[in-house]
């Protein structure tokens, strides 16, 4: 492992080919884009383009959304290669993926699949992670995830599986904080004392998108990661909470769905940012 | 290495029928059905909506609600292989062609070959064309000879029915009206640049290209073209090929074939 992540502790955005002309337009006081990397697979044309011209002017996360590295199953060699390609040509701050799995056998379902917490998918995780990490040749971040259902099976909690991986194989984590308040919503717990027990000296990216709400087989709400919408209130306040006690962490504004325009996301990043100015300030005081 | 909760959510997740996961459970109910269809819609919805942007003129022929279930069907029966999305449909054109549905549609698969062709353009290598000044500095006596290297986006989509017009039609290129002149046509796609061209091919055009693009040189593919069509023009479609931007390079015939010292 040689290159540490190390995205600026500003507000970022997640980029949509959309906004391109807008953002290219002004400097934008954004402190780093993010990108899905499987979006930058193919061989040439605009999207290399747009991605070389934001690499040149700011910060870049890649965020992988494809590994599957929550699977039991070996890592898809040729992906991983397709990785390496990528963050050797754009050389990103940072490199990040999930704690989840997405495909089995040769089929890719496209979503963020949970996984029990055991002793066995804990060591095939931290296996993974270091062969992500040994090919890529940098330290990746790790993202909770927003998750439906509990696993019968589940013998450790998820804040200790992430401190244990992160301990293990020296990645560093990527707190989602919806993720946080969707799961525990979802799970009839309590966000906050999660956030009280995550290993925040782990945590290197700190991501903020908007959640639907639906209703489960009991009649009650439940919450879908829905990247859709502005980030909710109580998502605000527990970011708050968390960078009281952490001090300016690199945050990312993800909005994938119902994109709105360059303005709209801006001023939600502009939210974040100040949050952050206030932390920086109360921690020099 | 063995791992049950992955084989039961997979087996789960593109059908409807099968029961939930084992093993799995809520704070709130014991078999949560409800919330294991929040991921089978998931799977299911974001790669009807990867097909959608993909495919936007077959959805816009055929309607929202239609696209829908036909991509639905496609992506239980053809789920994606990678997961580099920008690819997954290549195969929605053979789909659609045995989609009984849409039988009455008969032009509608090819259309979707078109596009299939479009997004792989898109993603296609980047090359800069030859411009016109390198065809005009040519030799006339041995420019029969010359093959053509031709650019890695082109991709040419023949059929039965006029889908170059159909396409532009529907994606806005041309303003939509009945089709006056129904009949076979064939379209070039090619992206020499960024943006992505959809050019409807003249007579024998896409025999022309096809023998260049199969590497033979330039009086055997005006041959075969003329074989296909008597109406070839042969300046027409050298008009076309350079100024499409198809050209990545223009290969010299060897000199001794033609005698030359």
């Amino acid at each position: 492992m040689s290159i540490i992540s190390n995205l600026p502790a500003r507000t970022g955005v997640g980029f949509k080919p959309a906004h391109f002309r807008d953002i290219l337009a002004a400097t934008q006081p954004i402190g780093f884009f993010e990108v899905h990397a499987e979006n930058y697979m193919g061989a040439g044309g605009a999207p290399h383009v747009q991605l070389g011209a934001l690499r040149e002017r700011y910060a870049l996360s890649v965020h992988g959304v494809g590994l599957s590295i929550g699977s039991m199953r070996p890592l898809d060699c040729d992906h991983l290669a397709r990785l390496k390609m990528l963050c050797d040509r754009y050389a990103p701050e940072s490199f990040s993926e999930h704690l989840a799995w997405s495909s089995h056998r040769d089929i890719y379902f496209n979503d963020l699949l949970p996984l029990p917490y055991t002793q066995q998918t804990l060591a095939r995780v931290a296996e993974h992670i270091d062969a992500v990490q040994t090919a890529l040749r940098r330290q990746i971040l790790l993202e909770n995830p927003a998750t439906y259902v509990r696993f019968l099976e589940s013998t450790i909690s998820e804040i200790d599986f992430l401190a244990e991986v992160s301990k293990r194989t020296g990645c560093g984590l990527l707190l989602d904080v919806n993720n946080v308040f969707v799961s525990a919503m979802n799970d009839g717990t309590q966000p906050l004392p999660y956030l009280d027990s995550f290993p925040l000296d782990r945590v290197k990216e700190i991501h903020l998108g908007g959640h639907d709400e639906e209703a489960d087989d009991a009649g009650s709400t439940l919450l879908i990661d829905a990247h859709g919408s502005p980030v909710s209130a109580a998502v605000w306040t527990l970011y708050a909470h968390v960078i009281a006690h952490t001090g300016a962490i690199p945050t990312l504004i993800e909005w994938d769905n119902d994109v709105p325009d360059w303005p709209t996301l801006r001023a939600e990043a502009a939210a974040a940012q100040d949050i952050l100015a206030d932390a920086s300030r109360a921690s020099a005081a | 290495m063995l791992a049950p909760f992955e084989v039961s959510f997979a087996d789960a997740l593109l059908d409807a029928e099968h029961p939930i996961p084992c093993g799995i459970t809520a704070h709130n109910a014991a078999i949560p059905t409800r919330r294991f269809a929040v991921y089978r819609n998931n799977v299911v919805a974001g790669l009807v909506k990867a097909l959608k942007s993909r495919f936007p003129v077959v959805e816009k022929i055929v309607g929202e609600e239609f696209f829908a279930a036909m991509a639905r069907a496609f992506v239980v029966e053809r789920p994606p292989r990678s997961p580099v999305l920008a690819i997954y449909g290549d195969e929605f054109a053979t789909f659609i062609a045995a989609f009984d549905p849409a039988r009455e549609l008969a032009y509608l698969a090819d259309v979707a070959r078109l596009e299939a062709a479009r997004t792989r353009a898109y993603h296609a290598a980047d090359a800069t064309p030859v411009d016109a000044g390198q065809f005009a500095a040519l030799d006339a006596h041995t420019v029969g000879g010359i093959r053509i290297d031709m650019h890695p986006s082109a991709e040419i989509v023949r059929s039965r029915y006029p889908i170059a017009t159909i396409w532009a039609m529907n994606s806005g290129e041309q303003e939509l009206a009945p089709v006056e002149n129904w009949r076979g046509e064939d379209a070039l796609v090619v992206r020499p640049y960024l943006d992505v061209l959809v050019r409807m091919l003249l007579p024998g055009g896409a025999a022309f290209l096809l023998a260049l693009a199969g590497g033979r040189p330039l009086d055997e593919a005006t041959e075969a073209a003329f074989a296909d069509n008597s109406n070839f023009d042969l300046i027409g479609n050298l008009a076309g090929l350079i100024g499409s931007g198809l050209v990545r390079d223009i290969l010299l015939p060897e000199p001794e074939k033609y005698g030359l010292p």
